[in-house]
């Protein structure tokens, strides 16, 4: 069950102690090789030989997706380029894209973390890997790609897209294991269960999915409609790649690899670090990155930290699953909405498809929110009376929840586009005038 | 007795209505009667044909929601009144009618009308004891 017993059972005093060493360490490397922090340093008057303990991490700087942008392309590399095996990046599309590095020794400590979240929800050398995570300067897929190597299972490098030929290759390499966005994993069933494969010949039993917010009520679709077990994947490029958290196979709440990594959870207003069991943004340091160190960044992704024992025995603390991000909260007359919220009050009825569309417009000085739901087989009706009926239930339902009315409004299947990535959940007409 | 109906989610927006008949039309089914019930945003297309069992996956494969319902076929007189009959008797026996929509069919002494209804097998029962003619379900896909 675990792939490097020690550390991902030590003891929390153990813990501690391999943290504090290897963050004193951190700082050290920060402060004398990346520029950027050492200004940073200054600034707050703080010396490498002020980290004293664990506590004093909340004094360190922050470390902002704007920094990483502003220090194009290698500014924050720790080592000289002659040690950089691999480059990856994001997108860059809200501006220039972030670079992170890796140094052998990153990769080999990527590919572990990501073998141990493959061992810990049962995957093994017998299992067929399909990693329909896109390859290319994004990490998901060569992450994933390299750690089902290390582990030793097979693994088909197919990435995203190409939806017949995925299933044609599940049907015929008996792939036990698919990896990529619960969105595109959603789809993937839909065509499925359009009659695209033969039920006998379909092996899957564990998906591994992430690199977008997803919910509860998407991963019981998502379990009953390929009959595997769904289990949640957390990474981030600027941090590592996927593999810095995962579920067990109790599936409450993902084990943050803490000997890699720091998390946090502060505030996003005041930048305090909140206890265990409070929402607010997750902040991580890595603590043994050598190319591409990163010191307290701020992920934008909103979760809760939990302390308490995992029965797998594990000893790292947990974060629950991604509920929403800072940056895709909308602000609809004052109220904070995540569209993870919709998805699962959607869910909850389960008579509607998880494909939905937030169109946000401003009427006057009046914000309206309106819903596209594609309409499902389940609730359609002949009867006009049995929609609006949906309608209304699903309308008081969105108030509850979210604390504002909004306009619901079914469409046919399949007119909102899908995504073999990333799914897109909102068109803020507001921001395009 | 039962007529098997086929129901389609439109969204109200050009060129679902056409893509409907294309589609039945591309797979040779022809249409009996057909109705629709429409609000601002969605209608129902509500249709009888001529072969239900080939017309309900071929409109799922075009990519449409889909569902069948049980309704009832009922001949009356072409002449006044004679609607009237039927629904008193449904009335009488505390039947609700959900909807209903007529057409006409090649006998012109005779009109023929849809009736959706919850309760079904009491309807035809009603209607038969008192010697309203129903039509049978082949008898209405082959007209």
């Amino acid at each position: 069950m675990y792939w490097q017993e020690k550390y991902e059972t030590m003891s929390r005093e153990e813990l501690r102690e391999l943290q504090f060493t290897r963050l004193k360490a951190l700082v050290e490397r920060l402060y004398n090789q990346v520029p950027f922090y050492k200004e940073r340093f200054k600034e707050k008057g703080i010396l490498p030989g002020d980290i004293k303990s664990l506590e004093d991490l909340k004094h360190l700087p922050f470390t902002t997706k704007q920094d990483l942008r502003d220090t194009y392309p290698f500014g924050m590399f720790a080592v000289p380029m002659e040690q950089v095996l691999r480059l990856h990046a994001s997108s860059g599309t809200t501006g220039k894209p972030i670079v992170v590095g890796y140094t052998k020794e990153d990769l080999e400590t990527w590919g572990h973390l990501v073998a141990r979240c493959l061992k810990m929800v049962g995957a093994s050398p017998k299992d067929v890997v399909q990693n329909a995570y896109g390859y290319g300067l994004f990490t998901g897929g060569l992450g994933i790609h390299y750690g089902t190597e290390i582990l030793g299972a097979t693994v088909v490098p197919i990435s995203g897209g190409n939806t017949d030929r995925q299933l044609m290759l599940m049907q015929d390499f008996g792939t036990t294991v698919l990896t990529c966005t619960p969105t595109y994993a959603l789809f993937l069933a839909e065509e499925a269960h359009a009659g695209r494969v033969d039920w006998d010949r379909i092996k899957l039993k564990i998906g591994i999915f992430g690199a977008e917010p997803w919910s509860d009520a998407m991963r019981k679709q998502l379990e009953e409609r390929w009959n595997i077990k769904a289990i949640d994947i957390y990474g981030l490029s600027e941090v590592l790649g996927p593999g810095v958290a995962c579920e067990c196979l109790h599936q409450n709440g993902l084990h943050v690899f803490e000997d890699h990594f720091i998390p946090e959870i502060i505030d996003p207003d005041t930048l305090e670090p909140l206890p265990f069991g409070q929402k607010g943004e997750l902040v991580f340091t890595s603590l043994t990155k050598d190319a591409f160190p990163v010191l307290r960044y701020r992920t934008k992704d909103i979760s809760v930290l939990y302390a308490d024992k995992c029965d797998c025995g594990r000893t790292h603390i947990r974060m629950e699953r991604i509920t929403g991000r800072t940056d895709d909260m909308l602000i609809i007359r004052g109220v904070n909405v995540f569209p993870s919220q919709v998805e699962s009050v959607l869910l909850e009825f389960g008579e509607t498809e998880p494909h939905y569309l937030l169109v946000v417009d401003r009427r006057g000085s009046m914000d309206d929110l309106e819903i596209r739901v594609e309409v499902s087989e389940k609730m359609f009706s002949d009867k006009v009376r049995g929609l609006e009926d949906l309608e209304k239930r699903l309308r008081a339902r969105i108030l509850s929840v979210l604390g504002i009315s909004a306009k619901i409004k079914l469409v046919e299947p399949k007119s909102i586009p899908r995504s073999e990535g990333k799914a897109k959940r909102i068109i803020d007409k507001r921001l395009m005038e | 007795m039962k007529v098997q109906q086929i129901s389609v989610f439109l969204e109200n927006k050009s060129g679902r209505l056409a893509r409907v008949t294309e589609v039945l039309g591309e797979n040779g089914i022809n249409i009996r009667a057909l109705s629709i019930a429409d609000t601002t945003d969605f209608g129902i297309l509500r249709l009888i044909v001529d072969d239900p069992e080939k017309a309900v996956p071929a409109l799922k494969k075009g990519g449409f929601v889909v569902s069948t319902t049980d309704v009832l076929a009922v001949e009356v007189d072409d002449k006044p009144g004679s609607l009237s009959e039927a629904m008193r008797l449904l009335e009488q026996a505390a039947i609700n009618i959900e909807y209903l929509y007529a057409f006409v069919q090649k006998n012109p002494q005779k009109a023929l009308v849809v009736f959706r209804v919850e309760q079904v097998d009491q309807a035809i029962r009603v209607l038969q004891d008192n010697g309203v003619t129903l039509m049978p379900s082949q008898e209405v896909y082959k007209m």
